[in-house]
């Protein structure tokens, strides 16, 4: 306020600045907890100097359920259900981390079937998991339509998920020591017949995108991420790939069978939103290539692993078999004893590399498990990226890390 | 997925064993003496060292190629002795490997926080894993540049993930 000249006694002595030059310029915006572009419940406190962000500092745990803490007071079988509520656009790729984990502690030998199956679902969830990102970023950014587009092909997938686990998000339909069930009759048929119409959707969004150049000026250049940045932050998955770390667990570090699957890992030297889009939207061809292949050369034979103790028998033999029904008892009502160690599994999941670091006792309930997930690490790179950038870019920045509150919160 | 090579118990057997393999020839040409147990078990390498040497460790197996700061947790093994296990997880890109870096922290006095060094210098995105250790555990990590809860309010009390912090919570 410039003081009013008329007034002396308000008048300033000249020699002093006025507080129009001294007041500080910086102004302190609150963003979040509940805010549509946080895609849950993020807090960012973000710094400004006019449009330009000076700091950005992310505030988490309002969906801090402590579901590390549920884990101990679980058997180990009943920890399935929990891990799908942690990142629920990925579900599968939760299920299947868990699982790998306990059954390296146990040393289960997989029937190659289970394995193919879940390969096949985990990318089916991957699509599920890109779609929805495809389609949020994409409405962040202000095209609104992509959104429709993406959620059709995305409700055909949950129908898939549906028709195998009996529920379209939280599937719990890997277990420890294979899958819960065979796939239903003529359910490859549905995932063969969505695969194959998959590549011109893709297109389709593509034409909607890659084109529009409102859409290429939103993310052109904007949050910008060095490699050596991404290493040190710790970002995962596509972020990082983008940046120009050629790494990616499916190929250099292959579990579940996937050493048998032909597929490209897309990667960029640009750094920016713009490559991460790229990436992604490379990754959903190669995750259909990865589908097709899987159906192409399912293999038969049982989809649970031979160890009555651990598997629950089949509904047949429990009511038929004298034997049967007493494991089945046993693992319900005592669960099964996991020798005591320590082990950590790492896969690659649509955001970026998950970890479960499952510690064991040699009893029916894990110790500790902890899982790491991509957004939790990734999120402190949103600074880096945003920094002296223009406010307006914060939500692009966002949407392209393709964050998951409740795997950053858990 | 069988595991098809036999664990390794013991500093001895490792060095012994695994003597080429590149995070033990760091650890080995940097401090011998402040690797105090080892041990290769589900194929997974574990490197026990001195909770005052974590960063140097880190710097050593940085330089070596693990470049890639993983994972950090920790594990209470209450009402064991030394009560609290740190574990961090580093990925070498180069090797397409994982290592498994231990430290083995006592409870300390009651009143007083446990704590080692933080590898915030060697690795910034190492911030938010060390938080977090530091509001579910109660574990201080010294030179950490924000160590604040993460999970919990700020004004919450006690450190959920602690053996003897209840299931339900306190009510």
């Amino acid at each position: 306020m410039r003081s009013n000249p008329s007034s002396p006694v308000l008048e300033r002595p000249t020699s002093l600045p006025s507080t129009e030059e001294t007041a500080p310029r910086q102004m302190v915006l609150n963003m979040g907890p509940q805010h549509p572009a946080t895609h849950g419940v993020l807090r960012l406190v973000v710094e400004l100097d006019g449009e330009i962000i000076t700091s950005v500092r992310p505030e988490i745990g309002y969906l801090h359920t402590g579901i590390e803490k549920t884990c101990e007071a679980k058997f180990y079988q009943q920890v399935v259900p929990l891990t799908d509520r942690i990142n629920y656009l990925d579900p599968l790729s939760n299920n299947l981390c868990y699982c790998l984990a306990v059954e390296k502690l146990l040393d289960l030998e997989i029937p190659e079937r289970a394995q193919w199956i879940r390969v096949l679902l985990t990318e089916l969830s991957r699509l599920n998991s890109h779609l929805i990102w495809l389609g949020t970023h994409a409405m962040d950014i202000g095209a609104l339509t992509v959104f429709l587009y993406t959620f059709r092909e995305r409700e055909e997938i949950l129908r898939l998920f549906e028709a195998v686990a009996g529920q379209r998000m939280m599937t719990s339909y890997f277990r420890i020591g294979g899958l819960a069930m065979e796939p239903p009759r003529g359910w490859f048929e549905r995932v063969a017949a969505f695969i194959k119409s998959f590549p011109e959707k893709i297109d389709e969004y593509s034409n909607l995108l890659t084109g529009n150049p409102i859409f290429y000026n939103r993310l052109k250049g904007v949050g910008p991420l060095s490699a050596a940045d991404a290493i040190a932050l710790g970002v995962t998955g596509p972020p990082l790939r983008a940046s120009g770390v050629d790494i990616d667990l499916r190929r250099d570090m292959p579990y579940s069978g996937y050493e048998k699957f032909k597929f490209h890992v897309p990667t960029s030297t640009d750094g920016d939103t713009w490559a991460r889009y790229e990436v992604r939207m490379i990754e959903l061809r190669e995750s259909t290539k990865i589908v097709e292949q899987a159906l192409a050369g399912m293999p038969g034979g049982p989809v649970k692993a031979d160890a009555p103790k651990v598997v629950l028998p089949d509904r047949e033999k429990m009511k038929t078999q004298m034997e049967s029904l007493i494991h089945h008892f046993k693992i319900v009502t005592e669960g099964f004893n996991v020798p005591a160690g320590e082990v950590y599994q790492g896969i690659e999941c649509g955001h970026g590399q998950v970890g479960y670091y499952v510690v064991s006792d040699g009893t029916a309930k894990p110790w500790r498990i902890h899982m790491r997930y991509p957004s939790f690490a990734t999120l402190q790179a949103v600074e880096t990226m945003a920094k002296g950038r223009l406010i307006a870019d914060l939500v692009a920045v966002i949407g392209t890390i393709d964050i998951v509150l409740g795997e950053i919160d858990r | 997925m069988a595991n098809s090579t036999p664990p390794l118990r013991g500093k001895q057997a490792v060095l012994a064993e695994m003597s080429s393999h590149p995070a033990v020839r760091a650890l080995v040409l940097w401090k011998p003496e402040a690797l105090t147990d080892a041990k290769f078990e589900y194929g997974e390498l574990t490197l026990t060292v001195a909770a005052a040497e974590i960063r140097a460790a880190c710097v050593a197996l940085q330089a070596a190629g693990y470049n890639f700061f993983e994972d950090m947790t920790a594990v209470d093994w209450f009402p064991q002795s030394p009560r609290f296990q740190l574990s961090y997880h580093l990925l070498s890109h180069a090797f397409k490997e994982r290592i498994r870096l231990r430290v083995l922290l006592d409870e300390g006095e009651p009143g007083t926080q446990p704590g080692v060094d933080s590898i915030v210098p060697v690795w910034a995105g190492a911030n938010f894993f060390e938080r977090e250790v530091f509001d579910l555990f109660g574990i201080g990590f010294h030179g950490h540049p924000d160590l604040r809860r993460i999970m919990m309010p700020d004004d919450w009390q006690g450190h959920p993930l602690r053996k003897d912090y209840p299931v339900e919570g306190y009510r």
